[in-house]
């Protein structure tokens, strides 16, 4: 990028979410990859990946999330997880389960893996399988939870709840448990990407909202000591907006298959950011120096109403990619925000039928 | 009061030495927490082995400070971290 422009002192990142491929055998309409996938000819190889955890370590990065798409359609996983491991990344496996064996897993401990996030649709094959757009993947996932458990791998469970499946959360709750997982993420759909291409079937009702918060509550009392529960609310029913990750491009950065560094998972929606690759770029001079991790770092580029905001150190003005999608402006104030002036469109969303229909995610026919 | 505790590390939480902040960090999963001084010398005597009441005595010579006062402290650190799963123990 040769036009100057602003540069925001940060400290090193801590997280990074490498993203080693988009393909996937699950479609979840909810899915946070982009529309537009990318397919297994435009990944990075092998070395890259090393060489590029290597530089995250440098850096300061202290974890790392292998994810996807499904990482373990990439045969090289065990490979990737030994070069992350041997940078010194404390590393984490994010994945539907599908695709791994127990010998795979065998494997993937040998190599460092510290510890698994497995994702579940649904509490039965039922709905998991409608879910995800995948049938028999609910049986499959529960046979490799039992391998994960017999291994005795860290286990966090990572529910993404929506209007089809928020209503099961107790059950959720009790599968943690079974599974032994240490932590469950009771992860309400946040609308970006497919999420929000989906959003008038994926959208929970209020009542159903109030009522997770309150299963959520109690099991977190009654279960203190044995089973970590975070939970993500949705914030189109909230008055403020949620923090951007501790603010934009303040801890952590994510790798696209392809080799783009994103601040978020998100960031390709606002379109006048380009973003550097590291196959040409270094990761300490994109995270320093790369206009698109400089472009809302700090608070003083925010509105007014935000900067004089006694709120504004908390959500930092919150979610830019929100801002564009809703707002049209990556630079307003995110509209969840009562005191936006787009705040009736999150309204009107609200209030808008639902749907009983969602588009899987899929890729594209390959373009000619 | 002897707290006959003993607290330990469970597989995928471990404690390293950060070169880029020139601190100790403890991971864990979705959690990377710097220790200071004080939580590194607490972090750096819980082995599996020694009591809750064992680890104070020696950090009350170590610091030279009354081990009444430092038992509540040490249990009350090693408490937030078991709250988080990042501790476990052993009654
Ligand atoms: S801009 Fe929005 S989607 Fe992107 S990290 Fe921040 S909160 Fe998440
Ligand atoms: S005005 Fe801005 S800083 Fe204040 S709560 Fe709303 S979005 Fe956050």
């Amino acid at each position: 990028m040769n036009t100057p422009h602003r540069r925001v002192a940060a400290p090193p990142p801590i997280a990074m979410l490498a993203e080693l491929t988009h393909r996937c055998p699950l479609a979840c309409a909810y899915c946070s990859n982009p529309l537009q996938l990318l397919g297994a000819q435009a990944e990075l190889d092998t070395e890259t990946w090393a060489r590029v955890f290597r530089e995250a370590a440098d850096l300061g990065i202290l974890q790392i999330h292998l994810s996807g798409g499904e990482p373990a359609a990439r045969r090289d996983l065990e490979q990737l997880m030994a070069a992350a491991s041997g940078a010194g990344l404390y590393t984490n496996l994010i994945t539907s389960g599908i695709g791994l064996t127990r010998a795979r897993l065998e494997a993937l401990v040998a190599a460092g893996m510290d510890h698994v996030q497995l994702s579940l649709q649904g509490v039965t094959a039922a709905i998991a399988d409608h879910v995800g757009g995948y049938k028999g993947g609910f049986d499959r996932k529960m046979a490799i939870a039992a391998e994960i458990d017999d291994l005795g791998i860290p286990l966090t469970l990572n529910a993404v709840m929506h209007r089809t499946n928020i209503s099961d959360l107790p059950a959720t709750i009790d599968m943690a448990l079974r599974m032994n997982a240490r932590r469950i993420e009771v992860a309400c759909v946040q609308f970006q990407g497919w999420a929000l291409k989906n959003r008038a079937a994926l959208q929970p009702t209020r009542e159903q909202v109030d009522t997770a918060k309150r299963v959520v509550a109690e099991a977190t009392e009654r279960l203190r000591g044995r089973l970590v529960i975070d939970f993500v609310p949705p914030d189109y029913y909230a008055d403020y907006p949620k923090a951007c990750m501790g603010g934009w491009g303040s801890t952590g950065l994510n790798v696209a298959p392809d080799g783009r560094v994103l601040p978020c998972h998100a960031a390709e929606i606002i379109p006048h950011l380009t973003f550097p690759n590291v196959r040409d770029t270094g990761l300490a001079e994109i995270w320093r120096d790369s206009h698109a991790f400089n472009a809302f770092r700090g608070t003083d580029w925010l509105p007014d109403a935000c900067r004089g905001c006694e709120r504004v150190n908390q959500d930092f003005g919150g979610c830019r990619c929100q801002a564009m999608a809703l707002a049209g402006d990556p630079f307003a104030m995110d509209p969840v925000c009562r005191h936006s002036p787009h705040r009736a469109k999150v309204d009107a969303l609200l209030a808008e039928d639902v749907s009983d229909d969602w588009t899987y995610r899929r890729m594209a026919p390959a373009r000619p | 009061m002897t707290d006959a505790r003993i607290f330990f590390l469970p597989r995928g939480v471990r404690m390293r030495w950060d070169g880029v902040r020139g601190r100790q960090v403890l991971l864990g999963p979705e959690r990377a927490l710097l220790l200071d001084e004080i939580g590194h010398a607490v972090m750096a005597e819980v082995d599996g082995e020694s009591s809750v009441a064992v680890i104070a005595g020696r950090l009350s010579r170590k610091f030279e400070a009354p081990v009444e006062v430092i038992q509540p402290d040490v249990a009350e650190f090693l408490d937030g971290l078991l709250a988080k799963r990042l501790l476990e123990v052993r009654p």
